[in-house]
């Protein structure tokens, strides 16, 4: 029932003509330019409007408005030991909490996947946290959850000799990944399970005559076809969380010192702390040449899931 | 004899199996769940019941956090709805022709253009976010619900696109050739063959936009103050610097969370589609 979307040259309804081809090119695109024009207007401006910037020295608080620096603003950034660090939490962010939710996502896939009583429901709590405004899931977590008097995580662990921990202040980092992977594990069980559910039936009871376990069945045959589900879910995974900015603004403020600060704070700090628009500026666009760095990798795998062909006329 | 208790015994040994997934897939539902439960159970307690230890299972429930939650969200309420239904229909509104221009009666370069539109998504906004505020502040939209909409239409469009186009490629060529014999020209194509047939995904597309606006919380805190501030800007001013404010928390972002649930678990089937972008089907 689910399959993964082969991204095949739309079918062509009619035949090209060569002589009203070039209105014809005019009238096809006409429909595609308010959502084009829209979004370069929208997306491409500030961007160019940020490299600009990047060569002035601005802070808003201050009168005189910008003046050019040249490149100062990239010595300043690329000196700054809290934008490193925060560049560095951010892939550690990432990363953790991806692959996390991915294991944990094909684990509890596999588990929706069988027949048990109550499954729509089990179903329909395991995807809620996805549901949860981000915003009101940090608050809950940062006090109700975890507050280190009267948090409900410490009871429920205190069989396990846990005693009165002050999460966001010795776990700061673990706790904010631990709120991001609680939030994105439903949506990696989600895609696993479209995965799980589209094998073919016939594969698996031909596996299981044959006497394979059910394990070597899981490694050879289900892995294999979960494999563009598992991308896809890495993928579009990686592309939120690597923008989570909720969670550190709320729970930790990016402390105890920096140890929360991710990309998206720092760049927040500098705007609304440090009123530096120029030094944000020139952090934001070593920002998007580090993006389009992995982006590319990305996009690439985007074509590979979705599968295109030959590019066709 | 022997082969009524062998297949009873494989009976119990299947029922077993069964009874000991559903236990185990129980316990998992409800670890994920404690949080969004303790949060709803915490917004009916009085204050002073939130913040004890042991934490108190058992209380008279009151509607007082919910009460007095209710009275200071009336304009974020307002900003949200307007900035996500706002923003919704204008992503619709330009996503649905040029999915077309992708998939019925794709221009030629229609794979660059898809590309263009996801490549966007990749685009960290965070990086722009001093020049935003500038921008804004040029055009005179800084702290308006239009900048909110302006934004989180442009945020949810890559998404719709290739949503709407997974749709439309789906509708039966046979329809498409019989409407254009009929001499349909595109916009009765359009009107009486694509929009009829895609009309529950667009309700699909819809819905994940609706959520992605309600939730957005980063340009709103950064480009609004009081009159386009939503509702999560709502939830952090709700918690004071200092006092009990617990179940007062829990009750808001209980309220604010509650519709977005809803939806979600009304629309679980085509979540999986709209959040694969409808790779998934």
């Amino acid at each position: 029932m689910t399959v993964i979307e082969d991204l095949a040259p739309p079918p062509k309804v009619a035949v090209e003509r060569r002589a009203a081809s070039r209105r014809e090119g005019w009238m096809r695109r006409l429909p595609l330019l308010p959502a084009l024009i829209y979004t370069i207007v929208v997306t491409q401006i500030p961007f160019v409007v940020t490299l600009w910037y990047s060569f002035q020295s601005y802070f808003w608080d201050q009168p005189g408005g910008a003046r050019f620096t040249g490149l100062s603003n990239y010595r300043a950034v690329f000196t700054n030991p809290t934008f490193r660090g925060s560049v560095v939490r951010s892939v550690i962010m990432t990363a953790t909490a991806v692959i996390v939710a991915m294991i944990l996502g094909v684990a509890l896939a596999v588990l929706l996947d069988r027949k048990f009583f109550g499954r729509g429901v089990v179903r329909t709590l395991i995807i809620t946290p996805f549901l949860v405004m981000p915003a009101a899931a940090a608050l809950v977590w940062a006090t109700p959850m975890l507050d280190p008097n009267f948090g409900l995580l410490n009871y429920l662990l205190a069989p396990f000799g846990v005693n009165h921990v002050a999460w966001l202040s010795t776990h700061a980092l673990g706790s904010v990944i631990v709120v991001m992977i609680w939030q994105w594990t439903p949506f990696m069980t989600l895609i696993v399970l479209a995965g799980l559910q589209s094998q073919p039936t016939e594969t698996l009871e031909a596996a299981k005559v044959d006497g394979a376990g059910a394990f070597a069945t899981f490694r050879e045959l289900t892995l294999p076809h979960l494999r563009p589900y598992i991308e896809l879910g890495i993928l579009l995974g990686s592309i939120y969380l690597v923008n989570v900015f909720d969670a550190v603004r709320l729970m930790t403020n990016g402390g105890p010192g920096t140890s929360t600060t991710n990309l998206p704070f720092f760049l927040y700090q500098e705007v609304n702390n440090a009123f530096d628009v120029g030094g944000a500026a020139a952090a934001g666009v070593v920002t998007v040449f580090l993006t389009i760095i992995v982006a590319t990798f990305a996009l690439r795998m985007f074509a590979r899931v979705f599968q295109f062909e030959e590019a066709s006329r | 004899m022997t082969a009524t208790t062998a297949r009873r015994r494989s009976r119990l040994r299947r029922w077993s199996g069964r009874a000991g997934w559903t236990v185990l897939a129980w316990a998992v539902a409800i670890v994920f769940f404690i949080p969004v439960l303790w949060m709803v159970l915490t917004a009916f307690k009085p204050e002073s019941a939130a913040e004890t230890w042991p934490p108190k299972f058992i209380f008279t429930p009151t509607l007082s956090e919910f009460r007095l939650a209710v009275t200071g969200m009336g304009p974020f309420l307002t900003h949200s709805i307007i900035a996500t239904v706002g923003s919704t229909i204008l992503v619709l509104l330009l996503a649905v022709p040029a999915a077309y221009a992708l998939s019925v009666r794709p221009i030629k370069h229609w794979r660059d253009g898809l590309f263009f539109f996801i490549s966007t998504k990749m685009l960290p906004i965070v990086a722009a976010i001093g020049p935003l505020y500038v921008i804004a502040l040029h055009v005179r939209l800084l702290d308006s619900i239009a900048l909110m909409i302006i934004l989180y239409t442009a945020m949810n469009l890559p998404l719709a696109i290739w949503m709407i186009r997974s749709f439309m490629l789906e509708v039966p060529t046979e329809l498409l050739e019989a409407a254009r014999l009929d001499g349909a020209g595109r916009i009765r194509e359009m009107g009486s063959v694509i929009l009829p047939i895609i009309s529950p995904g667009l309700v699909s597309t819809a819905l994940i936009c609706v959520i992605f606006a309600w939730n957005e919380l980063f340009l709103a805190i950064n480009l609004t103050v009081t009159n386009a501030a939503t509702l999560p800007m709502f939830l952090i001013s709700s918690v004071p610097q200092e006092g009990l404010f617990i179940a007062h928390l829990c009750a808001a972002a209980t309220i604010a969370s509650i519709p977005v649930i809803i939806v979600g678990w009304i629309a679980q089937r085509s979540l999986v589609r709209g959040l694969s972008m409808g790779a998934i089907k």
